[in-house]
Formats: C-alpha cells, structure tokens, sequence
C-alpha cells in the first residue's frame, strides 16, 4: 500500500507538472515520467505485458514523437508561457491577433495574449473539479467496489497471444489497418505542405 | 478504502488533471498531452477493473487496453502531425490563433 501511494503521487505530480510547466521540454519530460509511473502501477496489478507495452508505446514512441513535434514547432513558443504574469484579461482585438500569426518573421506574439483569462481558468478547473467530485462520489458508494479481492489473476503473454489470434483476431486486423492508415495519414499531412512550397521553384 | 477503490481514485484524479490542462492550455501540443493523460486514466480503471474482479481469469480487461493503447498512438500520431502542418501555415501552434475555421 505504500508502494502504490508513492507510486500514485509520482504519477499525479509529474502528471500535473506535465500540463503546468512553462517550458515545453520539461512538459514532456514530465509526461514520460507520468507514463512511466502508470506502467509502473501496471505492473503492480499484475498486468505485466500492458505494462511493459505501456514503456514500450508511450514512454518509448509517443513521448518521443511529442519531443519531436515540440522541437520542431520551437519558434512558436511565447515569451508568455516563459514568464507568468499577473492575469490581466484584457485581450487584443481579433484583427491584431491575426496579422501577428501570418507574418512568418513574428513569431513572438504580444505575452498579454498567452495568459488566459480568469473566467476561462475558473471554468476549466471548475468543471474539471466537478467531474472528479461525482466520480469519487460514485466510487466511494457504489456497492459492488467493496466486494472482496479475490486472489490475483493470471495473464501469462502466451494466453493473451493465444486470444489475440483466436477470439480478438478482428479486432486486431481493424488495429492493423487503422495504424497503417494513421501512419500514412501523417505522412501525408506532415508532407504535403513543403511539395506544394518547392513546386513554384 | 478497498484497493480497487484506490486505484479508480487515482484513475479519477488524473482524469481530472487531464481535463483541466487540455481545457485551460493555449498549446496545442500540451492539449494533446492531457487528452493521451485522459486516455490514460481510463486504460488504468480497465486494468484495475480486470484485476480485482471475479471471473478475471478472461483477459478482456488486458485486450481492451492493448487496443487502447495502439489506437492512442495512431491518434498521437496524426495529431502531432497536424499540429506540425499547422505550424507550417501559421508559424503558431497557440490555439487561440488557430481559428480559421471560425471565420
């Protein structure tokens, strides 16, 4: 049990220092250790192959790919998510904000208009606030998450390679498909763009 | 508290602090960060859900989060990607600027 609180509480604060933290790099960083941490609570459930897939995937391939894409957007990156302020609400006019975003050469924008306004974070952390209240309202009395913990499931990878390819083939070839149409759906779409600029050339 | 309870605790916690980042942050690449958190605390409440209860000895718990896991990298995926095309054309990735579609 105090495995798991220590394990629990790594998760939520890097997991908060994630979606917080000013810089980008260390929002991601931030997010590897949160993955790592739900792994490592994976493993304590005994789910070892989710667990060792979750390292695998996340921490090995989509944090990864979230470093890429942050380096690679880096001259968007506002002195205003560097430096926070004081929450003045006062936001420039449409217009303003538009020119500022299709001249190439800008690309830091006015500060005022990276810091949001209060009725936006009210709202945010107000419905967010809402939605774990019912949930752990829902979780604390709901009967049937009290019954008694039977003993530890088994989940050895060779029965779950035997379902995959017996009763979840379907659904595994549909997983197939649609991460070939997702990998050549982001080619496509990272790629286009940069044809269509050397065409004129 | 029952060990089930504290893990959907957990899973309920990080759900709302994903939800409250993706909804307050102007980054579109800190957006996607709280939505795979989200998706996150739901294969988590599936796992726990497969391991303290009865008849656990089916392994849907464990196939149904495999599943969600591969379906959340094609979405980081062609997310990133977006987000990266987008930067192409509007040097930005602030949310609050994209808003073409708007007009």
């Amino acid at each position: 049990m105090i495995l798991f609180g220590v394990i629990a509480a790594l998760t939520l604060g890097a997991s908060a220092a994630a979606l917080s933290l000013r810089n980008l790099v260390h929002c991601a960083l931030a997010l590897a250790v949160a993955l790592s941490g739900l792994a490592a609570l994976y493993l304590k459930l005994g789910a070892q192959f989710v667990g060792f897939a979750q390292i695998l995937i996340y921490v090995g391939a989509v944090a990864i790919l979230i470093v890429f894409a942050i380096l690679l957007t880096r001259g968007s990156e506002p002195d205003g998510e560097n430096s926070p302020k004081t929450h003045s609400g006062a936001s420039p006019p449409q217009g303003e904000r538009g020119s500022i975003a299709e001249v190439p050469a800008l690309s830091k924008p006015d500060p005022q208009l990276q810091q949001p306004s209060w009725p936006k974070w009210l709202s945010g952390f107000g419905v967010a606030g809402l939605v774990f209240a019912v949930l752990v309202t829902v979780i604390c009395k709901s009967p049937a998450l009290t019954a008694a913990v039977g003993p530890a499931p088994e989940a050895p990878v060779r029965q779950i390679g035997e379902e995959l390819m017996t009763r979840y083939v379907l659904p595994l070839e549909v997983l197939g498909l649609l991460l070939t149409a997702a990998l050549i759906g982001a080619v496509v779409l990272a790629m286009r763009d940069s044809e269509s600029e050397q065409l004129p050339k | 508290m029952t060990p089930l309870q504290a893990y959907l605790v957990v899973a309920a916690l990080l759900f709302a602090v994903g939800f409250a980042g993706a909804v307050t942050r102007r980054n579109a690449i800190i957006v996607l960060i709280g939505i795979e958190l989200m998706l996150n605390a739901a294969n988590l409440n599936f796992i726990a859900f497969w391991r303290f209860m009865p008849r656990s000895q089916e392994l849907t718990g464990i196939v149904f989060v495999l599943f969600s896991i591969g379906i959340a990298a094609a979405e980081a995926a062609v997310g990133l990607a977006l987000i990266i095309s987008i930067y192409r054309h509007r040097r930005t990735t602030n949310l609050e600027e994209i808003d073409t579609m708007k007009e």
